[in-house]
């Protein structure tokens, strides 16, 4: 069938609260009004108001009573509202959700999935822009993912439900209804830990997630017709990351270029270029490169255009690459 | 009903147990002989036991530790209205509500001691790891109450915490989704006057914390937290609300922290002595020891048995905690994930070859 991210999020909120009676979904406006963006639209007249639950506007217990649920043996999906909002939970995610299983050496786990719009490109409000993903990816114990089409976000969110660890599935609030896709209509998951090949190259890897995605995608098309052949990863997963996958493709191409949507320091292209100094600089043909935000407060919708990484830019990069 | 009887709002305070040890029949709670006596061999236990932990620590062999002298009415009254099919959420000064929900002690030290394998609960105890970030773990307990609430089982689950907890934001949105959700919680605040240094003064300006609950849409309630069978009574009347369907109750225990806050802490940098001695003299051991004079359960003979068992119990728990291994390597990488992945394997893998390996 023919769906957007959004719908396809909803589908697999359906299917998985269809198959297991464990899975609840809780959150701000998530009951009757079908959340902010529509992600949990349907489900209260479904599955009713035992399983699809309007929670007091506070981000700390939303995360704070999952983690009590998933720990009761529930499989709650909990929703905040939007990635900005996440902080006053940060203690929670932290010092509980992520660590619940070492510090009880396996007694207790946490299989909670904690869904949350991010990212810019939207015209938003302040607060409503943010690509923090990076904070969460150093936490020992704790699931990173984003999906980047509507066929991923499905199955990958399919597979975040069932995990037993702990997962932040991070929603690129600029695709939830950027394109539309042929899905599958059954379920379907999608491997955790495991980045996607995009498309396959010879000269050069483009290591992306989100909605850099189809920034990738359109540079590599110009690249394509200058002669570069492209090679473009998905990382899908952001923690733990799939190195096995990031090295093999470099040293296959010998040149990486990452691009991020988050500000520059400290953020996983950061780490990304790290690991290929480490395991992959005798393959290299050039540094590696990155193109990420300033390390700057993300602007209001005046500046929007001049601070969002475009197409351009990335294929600029490439050509340097290219060019070295 | 004792709960609707006492009005926090008007500084009302439950006690059974008054100054000669006598009991108010009205309010006590219905145990048999071998209860009431089971109750203050826990509570002579808790002593024991905490006391060796301080000693422990002093001799190099236990690390930081948060002593709950004085608090032994609390922790044993609140832990033995609970059975074994209600969930409990501790916070880090509770050694006597592990003990009475069968706890080992010597799994309790060990971690203490510094190894996370003391913090595995036992199979069949639904009890939660203490929780060391202040109020953190309120909202863990309305997790489980609401789930128990959705699966429909009729159970309770209790929270502790100390009166600093009150301040976090993490107590106001825990109480706040018990009262919405009608979560089956028990939430029992040790107000033990302190918060390290910072008194209970200076955490609200509300007169009382059980006051609170109002607030919140459901009963609070004050009790004596030196009078063990006015907590247990307090606290198994909240259990039956909560497993009837009646919703939580806040129920704020008076009583004092008699040590230090931990043991790195020095406690007579901020407090009086005078207020100490004031509270020395309403130990609620020796309060509990009257109530079973009073009632024929007590003698000289019976008090040296229990004090023997529990030094006996103690020492072994210590020989047991103390010849457990020091973890391995693995150990600190298995748990940290369901399936660990390709780096953490290949980072054990590191640590177990480097010059760390055999530092322990």
């Amino acid at each position: 069938m023919i769906a957007t991210m959004a719908q396809a999020l909803n589908m697999a909120l359906a299917q998985e609260m269809d198959r297991d009676p464990r899975v609840i979904v809780l959150g701000e406006d998530v009951a009757q009004d079908g959340g902010v963006f529509r992600i949990t639209d349907g489900l209260l007249h479904k599955f009713g108001a035992e399983r699809v639950l309007d929670t007091p506007l506070a981000e700390s217990g939303i995360v704070g009573v999952s983690i009590g649920l998933a720990a009761f043996g529930l499989r709650p999906v909990a929703e905040i509202q939007f990635m900005g909002f996440i902080y006053p939970a940060f203690n929670q995610i932290v010092s509980h959700a992520a660590r619940l299983r070492n510090r009880t050496r396996g007694r207790f786990t946490v299989p909670l999935v904690i869904r949350t719009p991010y990212g810019a490109g939207v015209r938003a409000l302040e607060h409503h822009s943010e690509s923090t993903e990076a904070l969460f990816c150093q936490i020992p114990g704790l699931t990173v993912v984003v999906p980047s089409t509507p066929y991923e976000a499905k199955g990958l969110l399919a597979s975040s439900i069932r995990s037993e660890d702990p997962v932040l599935f991070l929603e690129p609030s600029r695709l939830y209804r950027a394109e539309k896709q042929d899905i599958p209509e059954e379920p379907y998951e999608l491997p955790l830990r495991r980045a996607r090949l995009v498309r396959e190259g010879r000269d050069l890897t483009l290591i992306a997630w989100g909605a850099m995605i189809p920034l990738a995608v359109k540079a590599s098309e110009t690249a394509e017709k200058a002669g570069h052949s492209v090679e473009i990863l998905d990382l899908r997963t952001l923690a733990p990351l799939d190195e096995a996958s990031v090295l093999a493709s470099v040293k296959k191409t010998g040149r990486a270029l990452i691009v991020q949507e988050a500000p520059r320091a400290c953020g996983l292209a950061a780490e990304l270029a790290a690991l290929l100094a480490e395991k992959a600089l005798l393959n290299l043909e050039a540094p590696v490169l990155r193109v990420t935000g300033e390390d700057i407060t993300v602007p209001l919708s005046k500046s929007e255009d001049l601070y969002y990484i475009n197409s351009e830019q990335v294929w600029r990069s490439i050509q340097r690459l290219m060019e070295f | 009903m004792i709960i609707e009887q006492f009005d926090p709002l008007r500084g009302q305070i439950v006690q059974v147990i008054d100054e000669g040890g006598r009991t108010r029949a009205d309010l006590e709670p219905r145990l048999s002989a071998a209860e009431l006596q089971r109750i203050y061999s826990l509570m002579v236990l808790t002593r024991a036991a905490d006391q060796k932990a301080v000693k422990l620590q002093r001799q190099g062999r236990l690390g930081t530790y948060a002593p709950g002298l004085g608090q032994e009415a609390c922790q044993v009254g609140t832990a033995f209205a609970f059975q074994k099919e209600d969930w409990a959420f501790p916070y880090f000064r509770d050694l006597g509500l592990y003990l009475t929900l069968g706890y080992p002690l010597a799994d309790y030290y060990l971690y203490w001691m510094g190894n996370e394998a003391g913090m595995r609960t036992p199979e069949g105890l639904n009890l939660f790891p203490l929780a060391i970030p202040v109020a953190s773990q309120i909202p863990h307990s309305v997790g489980a109450g609401l789930g128990a609430r959705l699966q429909k089982k009729p159970i309770a689950v209790v929270c502790t915490f100390g009166d600093g907890a009150t301040s976090e934001g993490d107590f106001h949105e825990a109480l706040n989704f018990a009262g919405v959700f009608r979560t089956p919680n028990v939430f029992v605040c040790y107000n033990n006057q302190w918060a390290i240094s910072t008194p209970r003064s200076r955490q609200t300006a509300s007169a009382t914390i059980a006051q609170k609950a109002l607030a919140y849409g459901f009963p609070g309630v004050a009790v004596d937290g030196n009078d063990v069978l006015a907590v247990l009574a307090v606290v198994r009347e909240a259990r039956e609300r909560a497993r009837r369907g009646d919703g939580p109750t806040l129920i704020e225990a008076l009583t004092y922290r008699m040590g230090h806050h931990t043991t790195s802490d020095d406690a007579s940098k901020y407090r009086p002595e005078a207020e100490v001695k004031e509270w020395e003299k309403k130990d609620p051991l020796l309060r509990f020891q009257a109530t079973l004079k009073v009632k024929g359960l007590w003698n000289a003979e019976f008090e040296k048995d229990l004090q023997e068992r529990a030094a006996r119990e103690v020492e072994e728990a210590v020989s047991k905690a103390e010849s457990v291994p020091p973890p391995a390597a693995e150990d600190m990488f298995v748990h940290t994930f369901k399936e660990m992945p390709p780096q953490l394997q290949e980072q054990l893998a590191a640590l177990k070859g480097s010059p760390r390996e055999g530092q322990s």
